[in-house]
């Protein structure tokens, strides 16, 4: 069977919508179905998801807002703007100077922003060290309202009144 | 600085040997950790002294781990591009690191230090780009040995770390653990049953996502996928890969379906394709990268089915890695771009394999009973 769209090349998929209850089908071939904006193995095959997280991180980065545009990082001297251009950051002090606007986007991105990997102490355990600390329980408030937020978006209310209750007794 | 691949302890690529689990279906797992110095700007931002200044402090630090203390140490900046491109091929160093991405070039400070399956990138986008690379599918062990390497040299050199969002890198995708674990599997049976698209939309539903042989950006060429996690922060380095393990043996559970389904409804549409793909590779007098690759998975698929005995899977892995453009310009002393490459790709590959069958007895259905 040739594609309903173009004539031209033979339709190797299948596509029925359904609106209205008005069923139809086309036939279609793999060119017409990516213009259509169809996922087929060959369209897939050519854009790995990779891809799309490199753009979700830049595309992120346009998101955030103008008013911190013109902070500079006391250390290295990089702006919001650069990341928004680059997608990267300048040096770790960058993550103090554009704390907030990096927590929402690390949200978005990992769904998460609190690190709940192998906690690390810097060598000889100096003042500096100390400060950064390690990631040690007990969970700040914080962290404890985003799990609820996520228990409660994932439908999980047994861990949801669980969590409302640590908060409560918390307050 | 020459390079000689010869001198790198197994050339760098000890994983081909196909010794590890699963080595039909996964070729190797690689995890690696991004870590950054605390004190310095990072690499994309560095000028290029305190690049260099990195690169002495990490080669001082690396030198007194375990696992690498007895490495190679490689200049990646003062290499030819030839060199740098077998590097890369090598899964080595990535492209960035090696300059070869469009527009980009390499910058001083770059350098790599490797001994057997662990290996350090200094100066890519991170630092410090830890990585372990094993044979088949060994998540765990590769874990264990990269684990205690990242232990040593974080006690020696002060990382970047936050108390909230833990390692942190030159791009927030890797912050927190900084690990990420791929493991590069031949899915020729899902691909033949057009299970795949599906297969590959189911991962990057349950966080995980997928790339071609070298990684980032690039395309899947013989069947072949790196599969790894999408996310690095808010679970813990167990937790990421334990995921990506139950997922993974899914993943290998279905190809092992489809491959019975292909084998029980369609046995001579499938033999006459691992035979033709062979017979391709053992007598054709030109082949280019692409198709040496495609060929290869089809041989990969019989050897894994035990419809061909005349090669192993050890062969199929060297003939992946030997039969890339930089591999072969370099074995005939010719540039990447001289016309006799796919010629002399076919000669190597021919020979390989003939040495292959003289040693291998015949198993399966052979070429005359088929």
């Amino acid at each position: 069977m040739q594609c309903q769209r173009c004539g031209e090349r033979p339709a190797v998929i299948q596509l029925t919508t359904i609106v209205d209850n008005t069923h139809t089908e086309q036939h279609l071939c793999e060119a017409c179905a990516a213009q259509q904006g169809i996922q087929t193995e060959a369209s897939l095959a050519k854009f790995p998801v990779g891809d799309l997280l490199g753009s979700l991180s830049k595309g992120a980065a346009t998101q955030l807002p103008t008013a911190e545009a013109t902070t500079r990082c006391p250390s290295c001297g990089a702006t919001l703007q650069d990341f928004r251009e680059t997608g990267r950051l300048g040096c770790a002090r960058c993550y103090e100077t554009f704390e907030a606007p990096l927590r929402t986007l690390l949200r978005r991105v990992h769904g998460a922003s609190r690190h709940m990997g192998e906690p690390y102490v810097s060598p000889g355990g100096d003042g500096a060290a100390a400060a950064r600390g390690p990631a040690v329980a007990p969970p700040e408030l914080s962290a404890l309202r985003e799990q609820l937020q996520r228990a409660v978006e994932a439908e999980n209310f047994e861990l949801a009144a669980r969590l409302r209750d640590e908060i409560r007794g918390r307050n | 600085m020459t390079l000689d691949l010869d001198l790198l302890p197994d050339g760098g690529v000890p994983w081909l040997d196909a010794s590890g689990p699963e080595g039909h279906v996964v070729l190797s797992t690689r995890i690696r950790l991004a870590r950054n110095l605390r004190d310095a700007p990072f690499p994309p931002r560095a000028s290029d002294a305190e690049r260099a200044q990195v690169r002495d402090t990490v080669e001082a630090a690396v030198r007194g781990t375990e696992e690498l203390a007895g490495g190679v140490t490689v200049h990646v900046d003062e290499l030819t591009r030839l060199e740098r491109q077998l590097l890369h091929e090598r899964h080595l160093i990535s492209r960035d690191l090696a300059g070869l991405g469009p527009g980009s070039a390499v910058r001083g400070g770059a350098a790599l230090v490797t001994a057997g399956a662990t290996g350090v990138m200094i100066n890519e986008e991170d630092h410090v780009r830890l990585q372990v690379v094993k044979s088949g599918f060994a998540p765990a062990a590769a874990y264990a040995d990269l684990e205690r390497t990242d232990r040593q040299l974080g006690a020696c050199i002060p990382f970047a770390f936050h108390r909230e969002f833990g390692y942190l890198t030159s791009c927030p995708t890797n912050a927190g653990t900084g690990l990420r674990a791929s493991v590069l599997i031949h899915l020729p049976g899902l691909v033949l049953t057009k299970e795949i698209a599906k297969v590959l939309q189911g991962l990057t539903q349950v966080g995980l996502t997928f790339r071609g042989l070298y990684g980032e950006g690039s395309e899947v060429v013989g069947n072949l996928f790196q599969l790894s996690n999408q996310t690095t922060l808010g679970k813990s380095e167990e937790e990421l890969l334990d995921h990506l393990g139950k997922i993974v043996r899914q993943v290998i559970d279905y190809e092992r379906q489809a491959r019975e389904v292909l084998l029980r409804n369609a046995p001579t549409v499938i033999a006459d394709k691992v035979w033709r793909a062979y017979g391709l590779l053992r007598y054709a007098r030109s082949l280019s990268f692409e198709e040496t690759m495609n060929l290869l998975s089809g041989v990969r698929l019989g050897a894994g089915l035990n419809l061909i005995g005349d090669v192993g899977v050890y062969t199929l892995n060297k003939l992946l890695v030997f039969t890339q453009p930089a591999h072969v310009a370099r074995r005939a002393e010719r540039g990447l771009t001289d016309p006799d490459l796919p010629a002399i790709r076919a000669e190597f590959v021919r020979q390989l394999l003939d040495e292959d069958a003289r040693r291998k007895p015949r198993g399966g259905a052979s070429p005359s009973e088929a």
